[in-house]
């Protein structure tokens, strides 16, 4: 299937994208994730994606490289949506930061870093979002112990 | 409250306690310790429809320090434990706590790295409500069960040392 915006992408960033597909008009990209940063302003300067919709990631133990992460953009110009995934390895999960771009990546990548342990480099306050300071490990690694707890406070016998 | 110290278990505490429970169960101040959907059950108990006063339990305080009745609502995490804990030490004897619906009586389904298996695990329980969420009459009901058992209390009974 050829799509504009695809085709856009792939000509502009030859050597970093890794695949392209589109299933009912939802269109996705896969690129290296040295390439994430500059694709990103491409599309937020040349494209008009003017919001960050969502940046989460996801676990795919025991795939090597085991994580993915997944931002989802959106033009209000052009009423337009498009994902970009890239795939992140568990000995050196480091992504460039999007917060430099759009703020509202700031929490984003906080609850990444929670949740999954990947580290945004360039974000300006990469501390836990959601579970409290202490806590070891990240919960939604699907390596994470599924009965582990970590009480702040003792519990009553 | 001095008198059973002089008197200990005789006639006259006997009586004291029917006084005093007398007055306690009728006038629970509740303190709502809401997190999660359950509340919106909670809140509709408290409307007209079913009307918790008619039971005495009318007032809402949301200081802890004027309140009989802890009524903890919905799901508690590991990282509120500690708040709920204060809110609980932070209340005047004598008081009970009521778990409202399966999150915080048992964590429900969230059997997870985040939830608390349970409010026991955090402080002493009087009556749990089962119920996701439970329905305004089982509240109505768990407040008539925690009156019966207030009842047979005495005055005497040191329950929280
Ligand atoms: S028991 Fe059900 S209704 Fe109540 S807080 Fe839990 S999930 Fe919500």
């Amino acid at each position: 299937m050829t799509s504009y915006l695809l085709e856009t992408i792939r000509s502009k960033f030859p050597d970093d994208i890794l695949e392209t597909h589109a299933f009912r008009g939802d269109e996705t990209v896969l690129l290296k994730k040295e390439a994430l940063l500059k694709a990103a302003a491409f599309l937020k300067d040349d494209l008009g994606f003017d919001f960050l919709m969502d940046l989460t990631a996801a676990d795919y133990l025991p795939r090597e490289p085991r994580f993915e992460l997944v931002c989802h953009f959106y033009s209000s110009k052009h009423n337009y949506r498009l994902r970009l995934k890239c795939p992140v390895g568990a000995d050196d999960p480091k992504v460039d930061s999007l917060t430099p771009l759009w703020a509202g990546a700031n929490w984003f990548e906080r609850e990444a870093y929670d949740m999954y342990g990947i580290k945004f480099e360039g974000h300006p306050d990469l501390r836990r979002i959601l579970m409290y300071d202490g806590f070891e490990g990240h919960p939604l690694r699907k390596d994470y112990p599924l009965k582990q707890r970590q009480p702040r406070i003792p519990h009553r016998g | 409250m001095g008198l059973e110290t002089i008197f200990g278990h005789s006639y006259l505490t006997t009586r004291l306690d029917a006084a005093v429970n007398w007055g306690r169960k009728y006038s629970f101040f509740q303190y709502p310790f809401v997190t999660a959907c359950c509340g919106m059950e909670y809140m509709s108990v408290f409307a007209s429809a079913y009307d918790i006063a008619r039971f005495g339990a009318e007032y809402p305080r949301f200081s802890p320090r004027q309140a009989d009745v802890l009524f903890v609502v919905g799901t508690v995490n590991e990282k509120l434990a500690p708040v709920l804990k204060r809110v609980y030490d932070q209340m005047c004897e004598p008081k009970w706590v009521v778990s409202f619906g399966v999150c915080a009586t048992s964590g429900g389904f969230y059997d997870n790295y985040a939830t608390v298996q349970g409010i026991d695990k955090i402080i002493p329980v009087d009556i749990y409500i089962p119920g996701c969420p439970p329905r305004p009459e089982a509240i109505l009901d768990a407040l008539i069960k925690l009156q019966e058992k207030v009842s047979k209390e005495s005055v005497l009974d040191r329950k929280y040392k």
